[in-house]
């Protein structure tokens, strides 16, 4: 009778059950550490392979995965028969929470400290300790951030996967580093310091141009298909800049490319220098507290314009291109314009990017443009949810900025050792990142989206209803 | 002619590895319509099992090399099976019946995941192994121009034709293999009719990841050096000669697999080898542009 009182989706706890799960979990484990964690090769004085052994490990990742799968299957699994009751409302986590919370930043206030982040670094640790939070976490989340919102228009609006984005970050670099380099020298000196401005239309343009050219032949494919192509057009151009060097230079790359001028004034210590014709000290700040306004810039170009376009006709047969081809072309839309114009959209803002990065550096060589950047481009687009703005911001800042803050925390060596070097972790917490993503949330942290289009009342619609026909 | 002979020979060695790397690409997208981006790693970490079972057999064991490539075949093809299955438990069984691009999303998520998680264990730099199975037979041609057929090329065409045939017999004749084409054919209909669904993708994922370990073994045993990053390369081609024979189709795989591998080889020795990369992504797109369904593929109908 004791029994009738008990709520009915209450389910009973197997201890033994729970056990042997767990007993099964960690002989898999047992199974996949064995060679590989096991034993490490090494390579010893005489260049041959020897075998060090480190069972320690395989015990630790054993018990560990025995203790993780027993307290999933006792504490968290157990209660998945109570959240299925309360369907619809969303359980709060820790993530939703953070999106939460940086939600009011997402409008004015975001954008005003994003304008006054230089200064307040500025001001808060002085002009030699700046330059590292400008640089390393302001201008390379902004390119990141950039990036994501350019490689947006063509994922997470027209729901095209492009594997090859890099690309056109590619030609939009190399665009802007040989004709600032070989050709404005050749045939108008004069413009030099005019250079990063001439070039960077430019670059866009012909990344735009390379958008429509590799856009053209996988019109046709879809899904998978499109995306493997775009990643064999991707690694097609890095090749090609590695092997063609009377044109590239090749593996060694192009170095000296000009650095953006201040509207035709150049940061150096000359006379015509931007310090001395405003009369400061010469200090390299400046120039980095310049770069950062002008990707800052490019940036808020591209989230202006990717909000204006989802309001034009052309955005809105992107996103019902993503949403359904068939019932596009039912509708006699245009899909091969649709798809070209996203690609070469979001090719030519992976351009401007590129001419920036060029800018920056100052040299830029094949490396930079591996499958790998690619893939981070499209991890910070999926992270953030496929489609929004905001998301990008929020994914770029967590991966990119979470990296950077990796390489500062020297306190880990203290715990793992002198060798430990967080930043070999960077790709590893990509790759787990985009896998336990998709499992946990596959419509990315931000996966509310608001309509372009509305009668009378604007209602914003959860991610996961918009692929099943409900947007 | 020697020149051609050679190539040929070299050609079939490289297709007969891309082949069996191929046939796993094959089987996932015939089964699950999904490109198991991660196919290439596991290719690789097979490998990687390959050199280290390899070391232990040879080093502590004092097996001589045969006997020692035979055992580590069997462990490596069990070991990277028992890979391949715990990612498509972990990756990609949850996601059947999210959105289109979940799983390939998950799957270039484990490619990256599997090759770094690779690099911290093992290290960055390559593994080299010193040569085994020296020796060759001599065809024709004399000096220079000297044509031969060396016993681990030998070995490499031996062993994907046997397990080809055994592969090609499990697939047409036992129960396994009429489940697998079943659920090929309709999943739902298939569990219907009492078929273990999941656990026919899970055979399939373990099947292909046996192929590749021994495509892991032997590219091991012919170039006797591995390293964290050889999954994408390989990877990709066997991915090229999955489509170019035909996606879904076994004998296409194989076929698929021989011909990039000619291709590239022939390639190499007549035009650039700076290019040979670029050639092979080429096929690539060509195939998939203008002939998505491969040489021996069934054309692709699209219901609406």
């Amino acid at each position: 009778m004791a029994n009738d009182n008990q709520p009915a989706n209450t389910p009973t706890i197997d201890l033994g059950a729970a056990v042997r799960d767990a007993v099964i979990a960690s002989l898999v484990m047992l199974g996949l550490a064995i060679p590989i964690l096991a034993l490490k090769t090494e390579q010893n004085m005489d260049n041959r392979l020897v075998l060090e052994p480190r069972w320690h490990y395989v015990w630790i990742a054993c018990a560990l995965v025995f203790a993780v799968r027993l307290a999933l299957t006792l504490f968290i699994w157990n209660r998945k028969a109570k959240i299925t009751v309360a369907k619809g409302e969303q359980t709060p986590t820790i993530m939703s929470g953070l999106v939460r919370v940086l939600k009011p930043f997402s409008g004015r206030a975001g954008l005003l400290f994003l304008v006054a982040y230089p200064l307040l670094a500025l001001w808060l640790v002085g002009p030699q300790g700046s330059i590292k939070w400008i640089d390393n976490f302001g201008i390379q989340i902004l390119i990141y951030i950039m990036l994501g919102w350019g490689l947006n228009i063509v994922v997470g609006l027209a729901g095209l996967l492009d594997l090859g984005y890099v690309a056109f970050y590619a030609v939009g670099a190399y665009s802007y580093a040989i004709i600032a380099t070989q050709v404005i020298p050749a045939t108008f000196p004069e413009l030099g310091v005019w250079s990063f401005w001439i070039c960077l239309p430019i670059a866009g343009l012909l990344a735009a141009l390379w958008g429509v050219l590799l856009g053209f032949p996988v019109l046709r494919l879809r899904g998978d298909y499109l995306a493997i192509v775009t990643l064999a057009f991707g690694e097609i151009i890095r090749l090609v800049l590695i092997n063609w060097v009377a044109f590239s230079n090749g593996y060694a790359g192009i170095s000296g490319i000009p650095r953006p001028s201040f509207f035709g004034i150049p940061f150096n210590a000359s006379e015509e220098g931007f310090a001395a014709v405003f009369g400061l000290e010469f200090s390299p700040i400046y120039r980095t507290i310049f770069l950062f306004y002008v990707i800052l810039a490019l940036a808020l170009l591209t989230a202006f314009v990717t909000v204006k376009l989802r309001r034009l006709p052309v955005g809105r047969a992107w996103e019902a291109l993503r949403e359904d081809e068939i019932a596009c072309r039912s509708l006699g839309i245009n899909t091969t314009n649709t798809k070209l114009t996203a690609f070469s959209i979001g090719a030519m803002f992976g351009g401007f990017a590129g001419a920036f990065f060029a800018a920056r550096q100052g040299f830029i060589s094949p490396e930079s443009f591996v499958f790998i950047e690619s893939a981070q481009i499209l991890a910070i687009v999926v992270l953030g949810g496929m489609g929004s703005l905001f998301g990008v911001v929020i994914s770029s800042i967590a991966l990119v900025g979470g990296i950077e803050i990796l390489r500062e925390l020297d306190f880990l060596k203290q715990i793992f050792g002198p060798h430990f070097d967080p930043a070999q972790f960077r790709m590893l917490i990509f790759g787990t990142a985009m896998v336990v993503m998709m499992l946990w949330k596959p419509r990315g942290l931000v996966s509310t989206r608001e309509p372009s289009v509305f009668l009378k009342e604007r209602k914003s619609i959860s991610g996961s209803l918009v692929k099943e026909g409900h947007g | 002619m020697e020149v051609f002979v050679q190539q040929l020979v070299n050609g079939l060695t490289l297709g007969s590895i891309y082949g069996l790397i191929a046939i796993g690409y094959t089987m996932v997208f015939g089964i699950i319509g999904m490109v198991n981006f991660a196919h290439g790693d596991v290719f690789m970490v097979g490998s990687f099992i390959a050199l280290i079972l390899f070391m232990v057999a040879t080093m502590f064991l004092g097996l001589p090399t045969v006997a020692a490539l035979i055992v580590v075949l069997v462990l490596a093809m069990a070991l990277t099976g028992l890979w391949n299955w715990t990612i498509e438990r972990v990756a990609y069984r949850p996601l059947r019946g999210s959105f289109r691009l979940a799983p390939l999303i998950s799957a270039i998520g484990m490619s990256i995941l599997l090759s770094n998680l690779i690099q911290i264990l093992q290290g960055p730099r390559n593994k080299p192994l010193p040569p085994m199975l020296p020796g060759s037979i001599h065809i024709m041609g004399e000096d220079a121009l000297a044509t031969a057929i060396s016993y681990k090329q030998i070995v490499i065409m031996v062993v994907t034709v046997v397990l080809l045939a055994v592969f090609w017999w499990v697939v047409q004749k036992t129960p396994l293999g009429r489940a697998q084409r079943a659920v090929e054919q309709d999943a739902k209909m298939a569990a219907l009719l009492g078929i273990n669904v999941d656990k026919t993708i899970s055979i399939t994922f373990v099947m292909g990841a046996a192929l590749a370990a021994v495509a892991g073994v032997m590219y091991l045993m012919y170039y006797g050096v591995v390293n964290f990053s050889d999954g994408f390369v390989p990877g990709v081609k066997a991915f090229t000669a999955a489509v170019l024979g035909g996606i879904g189709s076994l004998p296409g795989a194989v076929l698929g697999g021989l011909l990039i591998g000619l291709i590239e080889t022939m390639w190499s020795a007549y035009f650039t080898i700076d290019y040979k990369d670029v050639a092979a992504f080429s096929i690539l797109a060509i195939t998939l542009i203008f002939l998505p369904s491969g040489i021996l593929g069934r054309p692709d109908v699209e219901k609406v």
